[in-house]
């Protein structure tokens, strides 16, 4: 079976050879955001050094070559999931995709009668703007919630995919657990009883394939920092025929067609909703992250993570104390969320820093899930295309360490 | 003193629920020897998190307060029972990491009887060492507090040690207010 050349391919990360606290750095935080390949970190210093100028403005060859970097950047990330580039709205990050949803979609169209729908597992970003829709319409907000096991409740899910429902907030994968949702299954029933689904694919489109095409959804929002490109850009897909109806959610500059003293026209989609000069040097950036992506092969990436979440999964499971949350690890994307008995995270987590080792510890924007898990906080364990086996072994080491100090 | 019961449940501990691959904890852990300085979870800093001072709330208190910490959750109460002599009585209830609650415990043992001037006086030290990186040497004698001056290099575990102090101080205002 093909794998990724991992010592060629951890060369591509220029982070990767620093040390922390006298140790070889150990990143395993790459779902709060991934470390950026040399050919990211390029294409944002080139834009800058030789083409930044603004875009849709200028006549001078400057503007178009930015013109270029930018709208070049919208279409290799619609190719990267398979959607059309007009539903491809470039925003700050998967937090203002999902905010643009509720307020522009979502805030119209419901009311007293209509309801919400998200899950208990989601994100506060797939979340706290969806309350405040519900308190800005009166409509209804309710959950999905999940089993022991991490997955979503299938009682829960039947009682709740039909009307009043009008919109179904959920994550593909979660931050927390890991789990993958089937969002496919979910879409088709969604919307045979006529719900709009709005996905939040923060954890998902860094580390499988994501055809929207087969998906279905209808909104879709992703970051690029947590998939080798930079911080400040990110990607709203929405379904083209839902954009046209959908007023603007910020309003200024490039979103306008025509502009009087009393009215405005806007701009076609996706520049509706994109106000302001945008991020042209992160657009570049994620041009090349998804580029970088596309030819390490998606494929191979997700097997690669999904072995180390394996083999990750069972070293754990020798850690005296260790208790892990969430599915079996086959079911389960990069993501390993984990307690050791009676010591808190941010004690695992700064003892593992100390042998350098970078771990994630809290409550993972996900204050809910937490409760439904019945814990303050988890520390949690994330793999990315860079990682190895030795660095899983590291974070087991520094488990003992933990245990070393906190149970002498 | 008497003691309300804990809404946290016992010390350090974190309920969960029952699933997947659980593995108890059997008491024998073959760590590797470590190289690093063991400065910041010294042994005084466990003893205090694995036997906390003061814990639990007073039943008869003039002053309250609630500290939360969003980013991590940690959490602790401070109740206090002052009079012109001082701090009559002290205890602290919460659920949180080692120094949170080492913190909360050392700093219920340290105010506990003192006249307020001192507590004021001993809330400024605390908040020198850790927060301006003040030398304890120079700060005089805070007992057991000392202890948490290595915590003053992790620059996210300030406030986890800071948590239950501010809580005291919003405590005390609530004393003075209630006095006019």
């Amino acid at each position: 079976m093909e794998t990724l050349d991992l010592p060629r391919l951890r060369r591509d990360f220029p982070i990767l050879a620093e040390r922390v606290n006298g140790h070889p750095l150990v990143y395993l935080d790459s779902a709060a955001t991934s470390q950026k390949p040399e050919v990211v970190i390029d294409a944002i210093s080139t834009y800058y050094r030789s083409a930044n100028a603004n875009v849709h403005r200028g006549v001078h060859a400057l503007g178009e070559l930015a013109t270029e970097v930018y709208e070049g950047a919208r279409q290799s990330v619609a190719d990267f999931i398979n959607a059309d580039p007009r539903g491809v709205v470039f925003v700050r990050n998967t937090t203002e995709g999902l905010n643009l949803v509720a307020q522009a979609y979502a805030r119209p169209r419901l009311g007293p009668s209509d309801r919400i729908v998200a899950t208990v597992m989601e994100h506060h970003a797939n979340l706290v703007p969806w309350q405040q829709v519900r308190d800005q319409t009166g409509c209804r907000l309710e959950f999905i919630s999940i089993t022991d096991q991490g997955r979503l409740d299938e009682d829960s899910i039947g009682r709740l995919l039909q009307a009043p429902t009008r919109l179904l907030a959920i994550t593909h994968v979660s931050n927390v657990l890991g789990t993958i949702n089937p969002v496919r299954e979910l879409v088709e029933r969604a919307h045979r009883e006529g719900i709009v689904v709005c996905v939040d694919g923060a954890q998902a489109v860094p580390h499988m394939t994501v055809d929207l095409a087969e998906l279905g959804a209808d909104f879709y929002a992703f970051s690029g920092h947590k998939m080798c490109g930079p911080t400040g850009i990110g990607v709203l897909y929405g379904r083209p025929e839902l954009l046209e109806e959908m007023p603007p959610f910020l309003t200024g500059g490039s979103m306008i067609s025509v502009v009087t003293l009393e009215r405005t026209t806007w701009n076609e989609i996706p520049h509706k909703f994109e106000a302001g000069t945008p991020d042209i040097a992160g657009a570049a950036g994620l041009r090349a992250a998804v580029g970088y992506l596309a030819k390490t092969g998606l494929d191979l990436i997700r097997s690669h993570d999904q072995e180390l979440t394996d083999y990750a999964a069972e070293a754990l499971s020798e850690v005296p104390g260790l208790r892990q949350y969430g599915p079996p690890a086959n079911e389960r994307l990069g993501i390993i969320s984990f307690n050791l008995d009676g010591i808190h995270p941010h004690d695992v987590g700064t003892i593992l820093d100390r042998e350098g080792v970078a771990v994630r510890a809290g409550h993972h924007c996900c204050q809910p899930l937490m409760r439904s898990l019945g814990v303050a906080a988890t520390t949690r364990a994330s793999f990315y295309l860079y990682n190895d086996k030795d660095e899983v072994d590291a974070l087991v080491r520094g488990l003992g360490e933990v245990n070393r100090i906190f149970r002498a | 003193m008497i003691l309300i019961p804990s809404p946290y449940g016992g010390a350090g501990k974190l309920p969960g629920p029952a699933f997947v691959f659980t593995t108890a904890y059997d008491g024998n852990v073959q760590a590797p020897s470590s190289a690093v300085d063991d400065e910041l979870f010294r042994e005084i800093l466990l003893d205090h998190y694995r036997h906390p001072r003061h814990r639990g709330l007073l039943e008869r208190a003039n002053g309250a307060a609630h500290g939360h910490n969003p980013l991590c959750g940690d959490e602790v109460d401070v109740s206090l029972l002052v009079t012109d002599q001082g701090v009559e009585a002290v205890g602290f209830d919460g659920q949180g990491c080692s120094i949170s609650m080492a913190s909360a415990s050392m700093m219920a043992e340290e105010v506990d009887g003192k006249p307020m001037a001192e507590v004021r006086q001993l809330i400024a030290r605390f908040r020198q060492m850790l927060v301006e990186g003040k030398d304890p040497a120079e700060l005089g004698d805070m007992g057991d507090l000392e202890a948490l001056a290595g915590v003053r290099r992790y620059v996210a575990r300030v406030k986890c040690a800071m948590l239950p102090w501010t809580a005291l101080e919003a405590g005390l205002e609530q004393v003075e207010e209630s006095h006019g």
